[in-house]
């Protein structure tokens, strides 16, 4: 499975996916590249988690390839910790491969501190706030080795505030720790906040509709020129566009 | 930046709520309340049962009186028969219990993630769970004669099958989604086993125990009747041959309170911290 694309972390290449006669992918082309953050939006039930999960390996396309390089990682929507592991167990599962109990302490330390934790060490998920669980969960996945994040609407069960003190802490993590990033959303305003390049999905089946880069660093404002001209546009492509 | 978790809030929501009290009695402080008022039922009933004796509403040799009872109790304790019953019922008890939870729970989980063994076991093991346990009576002797033998295996046939459907069903509720990111961890064969698929289902087999810890209570008293020299259950039985309803009653009010006893024990389980998620909602 491993093929070398020094440049390429993902490539899905002429992916159709069909579950059973409903055809939910259409002929999907997608390169992503090394440390960037892309956002899938569309429509809801256009395919997007199909999309995700065809990334990660959970289902196969029907005809296509998806090819990936290193350790992939998934933040769900919800309840992705185990219940009955404390905080610190559930982060300390992305440092498995660390042998040594003190560097994987010392490791457990500083990501504690990356996602303001500390103190919360010994409680258990559901002890926790929303936005907590999901501090925790962003810990977990960029703990130890991992290459590729997939987002599943991470955020989208959050109240809006804690929605967006959780884009900031995200572009902070990734910064400490950059990872590559597949982060599907039905908030345009999350996408236009966070992405590298935007991706909107048609109806189903879908097909990419439109790719829009953007360019200026993060964090961005969220009033700022680029992040509203960047919704402008994505809200044309989905026919939302007030006039 | 300040995060309030959901817990302390749902504390403060309670602790709200009880300021307004629902009588005086209780407003008092739910510990005290949760004590006296199953405490003025037990005396409730106790008076009844002595009225209906004093006045002779039925024939003394029908229903003994509380003193009567008292009476056979110190000479059950004296003669170090109650005592010697009570540690072979409980013996038997564990061994055939703990018996049917080291196979069941084990045979449950495997099950649960079969779809083809699930879809060839269920209907046999649906078929003996309805079978009563006192069914097996003369299979149990004639296979075990006498002593602790029959009882015990009375125990396990009555608490193997609820266990192992109970833990399977369990294991079929598991959300998908942790064996998706069981998967992102490389949580793989025994593995997976123990560290996400047992303590998924813990807490519904911790209650399934609860269950099945009462039906195994429940039958060995019957079990006893037959084939033992011993034992709570035979005790009642040789009450019943000697018209001794005091010492019966003795014995009954002895298995009633240490069932809810035991009940009280295995629900101590339900307190570990690696298992409250399961019982919050």
């Amino acid at each position: 499975m491993k093929v070398n694309y020094p440049s390429n972390h993902i490539k899905v290449k002429d992916v159709s996916h069909a579950y059973g006669e409903l055809p939910v992918l259409h002929n999907l082309n997608l390169t992503v590249n090394h440390g960037e953050f892309v956002v899938l939006v569309g429509p809801s039930g256009c395919g997007k988690t199909t999309l995700l999960n065809l990334l990660s390996g959970h289902i196969k396309p029907s005809s296509g390839t998806v090819e990936r390089e290193g350790i992939i990682r998934t933040v769900y929507q919800h309840d992705g910790l185990f219940p009955w592991l404390t905080v610190s167990e559930n982060i300390s599962m992305g440092l498995r491969y660390i042998t040594n109990a003190a560097q994987r302490e010392n490791e457990l330390r500083e990501l504690f501190q990356l996602i303001h934790l500390e103190g919360f060490e010994n409680h258990y998920p559901h002890e926790l706030s929303g936005g907590m669980r999901q501090r925790a969960e962003l810990a977990r996945v960029v703990a130890g080795e991992s290459d590729i994040l997939l987002m599943d609407e991470p955020f989208s069960a959050l109240d809006y505030q804690t929605r967006l003190r959780m884009r900031r802490e995200l572009i902070r993590l990734l910064e400490q720790r950059p990872r590559t990033v597949v982060f599907v959303t039905h908030d345009i305003e999350e996408a236009a906040q966070l992405a590298n390049r935007v991706l909107v999905l048609s109806n189903r089946p879908a097909t990419i509709c439109r790719e829009l880069q953007i360019d200026t660093s993060r964090p961005r404002d969220l009033t700022g020129s680029d992040v509203v001209n960047a919704m402008k546009e994505i809200l044309n492509e989905l026919g939302l566009h007030a006039t | 930046m300040i995060f309030i978790p959901e817990k302390d809030n749902a504390m403060y929501e309670t602790n709200k709520n009880r300021l307004t009290p629902l009588s005086p009695a209780i407003a008092k402080g739910g510990k005290a309340s949760r004590l006296i008022l199953p405490l003025v039922v037990l005396f409730s009933v106790v008076l009844i049962w002595f009225l209906v004796s004093f006045f002779h509403l039925f024939p003394a040799y029908a229903l003994p009186s509380p003193a009567d009872v008292l009476k056979s109790f110190k000479e059950e304790i004296a003669s170090g028969r109650l005592f010697n019953d009570i540690v072979a019922s409980l013996w038997r008890v564990a061994i055939g219990f703990t018996g049917s939870a080291v196979l069941g729970i084990p045979l449950g989980l495997w099950l649960g993630q079969h779809a083809a063994a699930r879809n060839a076991f269920v209907p046999m093991l649906n078929f003996f769970r309805f079978l009563s346990p006192l069914a097996w009576i003369p299979f149990a002797i004639l296979w075990f004669h006498i002593g602790d033998k029959p009882a015990v295996f009375l125990i396990f046939m009555a608490t193997f099958f609820p266990l192992v459907l109970a833990t399977m069903s369990a294991v079929a509720t598991i959300p998908k989604i942790y064996f998706r990111v069981a998967k992102d961890y490389n949580y793989k064969g025994v593995e997976l086993l123990t560290k996400v698929t047992f303590p998924a289902v813990l807490p519904q087999v911790i209650t399934a125990l609860r269950v099945s810890y009462g039906i195994a209570w429940v039958v060995i008293v019957a079990a006893e009747m037959v084939g033992c020299q011993d034992g709570l259950g035979y005790g009642i039985w040789e009450a019943r041959n000697g018209l001794r309803l005091d010492s019966a009653v003795c014995y009954m009010i002895v298995i009633g309170a240490l069932g809810m006893g035991i009940d009280r024990l295995i629900a101590q389980l339900t307190k570990l911290p690696n298992v409250r998620w399961g019982y919050e909602s």
